[in-house]
């Protein structure tokens, strides 16, 4: 506010000055022509009220005519040349005030000032997404959902306009700036109080590690979540305590490896890590055998170091790549090429250059000399999802999807990454079992992972009463509150009390206050169940049946 | 030399000065306070007013305060007269213009201050 006042003042020095010369140069000539009176005889001129009443008047063409006697046809002269000194003036003010409003750097600082108040004024914690390309605004999409606040910062106007013009539940004060400059970080607020944590998904590896330096630098207490593709870029950011660091090539190549070694175990943490209310996933099972990957570069060494482990055989196809099968020629999109690496025998293709029109070449030319063949294609823009869609691959990897998606597990639930740390040792029929159950639980679409922590600001009700010495099981709050008959769809995942897991605990686990619960279930269950664990009188009538006398005075009545 | 400092400094020590002229002579008769040197006060003190705008810094800030209660004490002493000649007609009495003197006589304090700090100013300056 205060800059921009100050601009606006030093920009209309020039027509102010201009204005004040003119009014002065009219009013005292005004009291100096000598003006005439009702019978034709010679009357003193105006005094200097009188002047500067007509003048003011006058110069903003209001005219109420020759107040307060007409006038001597000397004043009316130099009334004429007033009336045009001030017009001047005053079109010469006018039109500097429109150039400084349409002026891009006084634009500039009206936004970026606009910005910081909205900022400073978040009530509510929020997460600062820095880069909204395809990754962020996913992000951005999901925590809007959420009704998780967020500021945006984004290099490119243009997609900081599109963001203004979608359609988000909430008003999100977003800026057209650099990410890399300290200075705009701190003005979307990442020292703010209620900052929670910062994401670094631009395009730009060295933005990326810029933010989270900065970050580290200025405000250690928070999170930082970088996006990598290069492992030196990864290495960097790691070696001064980035807290996670997503490569999303490295991601989905551990994702095919599981797929292949445990593809339970792996349509569990699909299901579990995907974003929460979309379509289930199809299930993947890629065979072992002889595989064809198409592409050799940051993507195709990731596929490879992870594939091999797992005993598939690889045939690499890439001309540029110099450590791919030289005698092989081509890049995959002819049949002929195909044929050569020995697609034949192959039960795989892995179709992964950076280029989408080229893989969906490949996917194609493999699919018509091949049909049984399992088809992987990376997938590099959200743009071309109706031409992925459409070839309805086995396996789509999109990178900003997969940033995404762990983005938000990491930072909504991190009770999440203890679970998927813990299911590791668990068998294939254990996931088996587990994923039949969380399938059923949102009617076909993917189920929202929560956590709540039994206590005074996420539980109230519940935490008063476990601390009153009242005790219950897990089973007896997951009840529906409408009808306490039905049990919720709700899989209990996990529990944390002092540093202590419990890994799917049953309906006859006995809660205490503090307790941190990580829950799988569809959206509407999870604010059905979050009413019962903060309203007193709901609580009650899911324990025990019966509606209690709500207000302070009858409970007082009632109890005597 | 700078041109710009050239103006900026005359008008304020010409805001001073035409003060100064307006309020010297017995603070009670009209004849030796002319209006003419009122209004000119006041326009110049306008104009500096209005060069001092934008200037951000600390030095900057005093100056446009300063100016602004020369300002406000100059148009209540205008109002004043305006008041007395044409709203109660009383005209240019001893009281009436010993209080328009008198406010000018605060608006002169102010420009005084004006000019001690483009003094000081200067004599900072290294360059």
């Amino acid at each position: 506010m205060n800059s921009t006042f100050f601009l606006a003042l030093r920009r209309m020095r020039a027509p102010i000055i201009l204005l004040i010369v003119f009014y002065a140069i009219a009013v005292i000539g005004l009291t100096l022509v000598p003006g005439v009176d009702a019978e034709g005889q010679a009357a003193p001129p105006l005094s200097f009220f009188h002047a500067f009443y007509f003048i003011s008047y006058t110069a903003t063409t209001i005219g109420f005519g020759e107040i307060p006697n007409a006038f001597s046809d000397a004043q009316r002269m130099w009334v004429t040349v007033c009336i045009y000194l001030t017009v001047i003036a005053w079109s010469y003010s006018v039109i500097t005030l429109i150039a400084l409003l349409q002026d891009k750097g006084f634009q500039n600082t009206l936004t970026t000032n606009r910005f910081h108040r909205r900022v400073r004024h978040l009530k509510e914690p929020f997460y600062l997404i820095c880069g909204c390309g395809e990754t962020g605004s996913l992000i951005a999409h999901t925590f809007d959902r959420r009704n998780q606040a967020f500021v945006v910062l984004e290099k490119d106007e243009q997609r900081v306009q599109e963001l203004d013009l979608q359609d988000f539940k909430t008003d999100t004060p977003a800026l057209a700036a650099d990410a890399r400059l300290p200075e705009v970080l701190l003005l979307a607020g990442l020292k703010h109080p209620k900052c929670r944590g910062v994401l670094a998904v631009t395009n730009d590896e060295e933005a990326n590690l810029a933010v989270a330096i900065a970050v580290r630098l200025l405000n250690p207490d928070i999170p930082v979540i970088a996006r990598a593709r290069s492992p030196a870029v990864a290495a960097n950011m790691a070696s001064f305590g980035t807290d996670h660091i997503i490569n999303p090539f490295k991601r989905f190549a551990e994702h095919l490896a599981l797929a292949v070694a445990s593809p339970e175990r792996f349509r569990l943490i699909e299901l579990l890590t995907s974003l929460p209310e979309t379509p289930i996933p199809e299930v993947h099972r890629p065979p072992t055998g002889n595989w064809i990957l198409c592409g050799y570069g940051r993507f195709g060494h990731a596929v490879a170091n992870h594939l091999h482990p797992t005993g598939i055989q690889l045939t690499i196809i890439d001309p540029m790549a110099a450590d791919a099968d030289q005698e092989i020629s081509g890049d995959g999109t002819e049949a002929r090429t195909l044929i050569q690496a020995g697609i034949e025998n192959a039960v795989g293709i892995i179709a992964g250059s950076d280029n989408d029109v080229n893989n969906l070449s490949i996917a194609v030319t493999a699919n018509e000399l091949k049909p049984s063949l399992f088809v992987v294609t990376r997938q590099n823009h959200t743009a071309n999802s109706l031409l992925f869609d459409a070839y309805d691959a086995d396996f789509i990897m999109v990178p900003s999807r997969i940033v995404a998606q762990e983005c938000i597990a990491i930072l909504t639930t991190p009770l999440l990454a203890r679970f998927l740390e813990m299911q590791r040792q668990q068998d294939e029929a254990w996931s088996h079992a587990l994923v039949e159950r969380l399938q059923t639980l949102a009617h076909g679409l993917t189920p929202t992972v929560w956590s709540v922590n039994l206590n005074a600001s996420e539980a109230p009700a519940t935490w008063k009463l476990l601390l009153h010495g009242q005790t219950f099981s897990l089973g007896q709050i997951l009840r529906d509150g409408t009808d306490r008959e039905r049990p919720l769809a709700i899989v209990p995942l996990l529990i944390e009390r002092d540093g202590k897991y419990f890994l799917l605990p049953s309906g006859d686990f006995p809660l205490t206050a503090g307790d941190d619960l990580l829950l799988a279930s569809a959206f509407s269950t999870r604010r059905n169940l979050e009413f019962t664990l903060q309203n007193a009188n709901e609580l009650d009538y899911v324990l025990n049946g019966e509606k209690q006398a709500s207000s302070w005075m009858w409970r007082k009545i009632s109890r005597s | 030399m700078n041109l710009e400092k050239v103006i900026f400094g005359f008008f304020i020590v010409l805001a001073a000065t035409l003060n100064f002229g307006f309020f010297i002579g017995d603070i009670e008769r009209p004849d030796l306070h002319h209006i003419y040197e009122l209004a000119a006060a006041l326009i110049v003190s306008l104009i500096a007013t209005v060069l001092k705008f934008g200037d951000r810094t600390q030095i900057g800030a005093i100056h446009l305060s300063t100016s602004l209660v020369a300002d406000l004490q100059l148009i209540a002493a205008a109002i004043t007269w305006a008041v007395a000649t044409h709203v109660t007609g009383e005209g240019m009495t001893a009281t009436v213009t010993s209080s328009v003197v008198s406010l000018s006589g605060g608006a002169l304090f102010a420009n005084i201050v004006s000019v001690i700090i483009l003094i000081v100013e200067t004599v900072m300056l290294r360059r």
